[in-house]
């Protein structure tokens, strides 16, 4: 029970990362029918931008909440912007391509994200520490302590930060006139055109709001696991987007689903089937190709008929 | 495509014609080309940096007292972006338009082992400065390695944790290898053979791959069977943050593993879970040795670092190939091999060098223990009879 107890913390604490990427790969689907495989490493680069910040411009010695909210707020910032250059420069002069130009140039800047960062004058190719922002962490890592199960500190922030935002989405989807606009491009995206909505504006918005949740990601793995390189966003880039597939992809609440599903997934997988640390990646990729064959809207999905 | 789009198009193809005419062009002249091929940049980039910079430390030396056989030698290198698939088309490239008479590298096996045959089959004699697992040289008579095989680095940890006080008596441990790595999965098999040999078990068989940031799952089943050490025979990109989750978890038993530990990076993403663990390794830098301490003083006045396993073994592999082109007399490939084949007692940095028969360095191994941030030496082990092929 002490060891199904810990596993479910384990899984939630990487689940909720899944989920802040999986938000941003569903919402550009759901005004786009992209699938912006560039994401997980605009989630590097938020991780990256934390680093440097942490401890080149800010030099933060100690480590403090006013730091870390700094360098999260910086971290999002950076993301954010690069989210909406990368539309504005790489996606909206294909726009109105088949959509596999689209999905062939979404690997391309993925690949110059990853290769360009690895340059010497970019970040170099090197793992780098990323460093303890939350005081106390360093002495007790654990919040606490159950039996043998452990709860993290890190894990806990993990969680609560993630929540946070998603209520945070919660409202701007729901309640502005912002997110009415998004939901009505996600809808129809002709039909939102011609009711006077400016779509090149939310498309941007998308973008910007998806990264800065990557970015959100990116600073909170590097507190989890403080090793960030310029591939990190590779693996879990593709979790997250089985994550937004497994949950109906477009749809927020469902890959947040999703998200937390493939963590606990993962974990228990590696607990309970003998030699499972083997076979942790495979399920996940086993998970997308049942969610494929079986119910392709996924599970909060509904079924729509696609308009060709 | 709008027409500024079109002029931006131009532009860069212009660009890129200009590269590729601008290449050819570089120095070709009567010099002796030898290639290497290494990971300078991808996950394991301080492998193939560190490892590169030795060789160059070493052509450096070589080329001011007068080069090999009357001319200087040159160094082609080649990125393998730390993938054995890249590491195919690297050698390739090397053997066929680079021409080179002898290829060094890699350091990861699986990498070694991906270009190995391509080396073989173009008769290439191939120097590897630190793959361990016997495999490698295993491909054919005309691939080499410059270190000791995972055979003696597995069993000398395991002999070590057993009879050595790691605090209480060790005999049950937990293994946490990287299943995509065959290094790693080498190291595995050698350490649980010590270990059941020597009468002790294995509680617990986990893996992980690489990349992986989240090792927590595996970690909480390795608690639950509660071993005294764990055996991590993992690269540096994983093993710190291996050490930092085990103590999130309040698991204290030391972690040990083997050469792939050896890189700052270890330190710095491990910090204080890292000391008091153990590792093995080819050479320590506060090894009481002149030959180390030349070698250490000539690397921190050209790089300002202090240099890892990777660099000495880059430096001594490098330095092996010229003294076996010198001994052939020739650039011919099947005289270097014979050349290389013959090394006895080569004075390398890392320690003195004899070829066995199945082309493996005899080498002595050190134990070193990580305490303040730093790996400190704890023993040597000398290589017994050599092992299996």
């Amino acid at each position: 029970m002490q060891q199904f107890l810990q596993q479910l913390i384990n899984g939630l604490s990487i689940g909720a990362i899944y989920a802040l990427i999986a938000v941003g790969y569903t919402m550009v689907y759901g005004v786009l029918r992209l699938i912006n495989f560039a994401h997980g490493d605009v989630y590097m680069i938020g991780a990256m931008t934390g680093f440097y910040a942490a401890t080149r411009w800010f030099h933060l010695a100690q480590p403090t909440w006013l730091g870390f909210f700094f360098v999260l707020i910086c971290s999002m910032l950076v993301c954010g912007c690069l989210g909406f250059f990368i539309e504005m420069f790489a996606y909206r002069p294909l726009r109105n391509q088949p959509r596999i130009v689209s999905l062939i140039t979404a690997i391309a800047v993925s690949m110059l994200l990853e290769f360009g960062g690895q340059a010497k004058w970019m970040f170099g190719p090197d793992p780098k520490p990323f460093p303890d922002l939350i005081p106390g962490v360093e002495l007790h890592p654990d919040l606490l302590h159950m039996g043998d199960v452990v709860i993290g500190k890190v894990d806990t922030l993990i969680f609560a930060v993630t929540i946070a935002m998603m209520f945070a989405l919660r409202y701007i989807v729901r309640e502005t006139k912002m997110g009415l606009a998004l939901r009505a491009v996600s809808y129809r995206f002709d039909t939102a055109s011609l009711m006077g909505v400016n779509v090149n504006r939310v498309i941007s918005f998308t973008f910007v709001l998806g990264s800065v949740m990557a970015a959100t990601a990116g600073v909170l793995v590097g507190l989890r696991s403080p090793k960030v390189d310029p591939l990190m966003g590779l693996l879990p880039g593709l979790k997250a987007f089985i994550a937004a597939v497994l949950g109906g992809i477009g749809n927020i609440g469902g890959a947040v689903a999703g998200g937390l599903l493939l963590g606990i997934t993962e974990a228990m997988v590696v607990s309970y089937v003998p030699r499972g640390s083997q076979y942790r990646d495979g399920v996940a990729f086993l998970v997308l190709i049942a969610i494929l064959v079986v119910k392709p809207s996924g599970l909060f999905g509904r079924a729509a008929i696609d308009k060709v | 495509m709008t027409k500024f789009a079109a002029m931006i198009w131009r532009f860069l193809l212009f660009l890129l014609g200009v590269g590729l005419l601008a290449f050819p062009l570089g120095a070709r002249g009567d010099d002796i080309v030898i290639g290497e091929y290494g990971s300078l940049t991808g996950g394991t980039a301080t492998f193939g940096t560190s490892t590169d910079e030795g060789v160059r430390l070493a052509m450096d030396q070589i080329n001011a007292a007068g080069g090999v056989l009357g001319q200087p030698l040159r160094v082609v290198v080649e990125d393998d972006q730390s993938k054995p698939e890249a590491a195919v088309t690297a050698v390739q490239k090397l053997i066929s338009e680079d021409h080179v008479v002898a290829v060094i590298g890699e350091v990861a096996s699986s990498r070694s082992l991906a270009a190995a045959p391509i080396c073989q089959r173009n008769h290439i004699p191939m120097l590897s400065p630190s793959s361990t697992n016997p495999k490698v040289t295993q491909v054919g008579n005309f691939i080499f390695r410059a270190c000791f095989i995972d055979p003696f680095q597995g069993a000398a940890m395991a002999n070590f944790a057993m009879k050595n006080d790691l605090g209480p008596k060790a005999t049950k441990f937990a293994i946490l290898y990287d299943v995509k790595n065959d290094y790693s999965v080498g190291l595995r098999q050698f350490f649980t053979e010590t270990v059941k040999a020597n009468g002790g078990q294995i509680v617990a068989d986990e893996s992980y791959g690489e990349g992986d940031i989240d090792f927590k799952a595996q970690l909480t089943n390795i608690e639950k069977a509660s071993p005294d050490a764990i055996y991590v025979p993992g690269y540096y990109t994983e093993v710190g943050l291996i050490c930092r989750q085990a103590r999130d978890l309040g698991i204290t038993v030391p972690l040990m593993g083997g050469d792939g530990w050896d890189s700052d990076k270890t330190f710095e993403i491990g910090r204080d879970a890292v000391n008091g663990c153990f590792f093995t390794n080819h050479y320590s830098p506060d090894e009481d040795s002149p030959r180390v301490k030349d070698f250490v003083a000539k690397f921190q006045a050209k790089y300002s670092a202090v240099p890892d396993a990777m660099a000495i073994l880059g430096y001594d592999a490098m330095g092996m190939m010229a003294d076996a082109i010198k001994r052939a007399g020739s650039t011919d490939g099947r005289a270097i091999r014979d050349a290389l084949a013959h090394t006895q007692n080569y004075p390398g940095a890392s320690g003195e060098i004899t070829m066995d028969r199945h082309r493996n360095a005899e080498k002595p191994i050190v134990i070193l223990k990580i305490e303040n941030d730093h790996p400190h030496f704890v023993a040597t082990v000398q290589p017994t009879a050599s092992a299996a092929p």
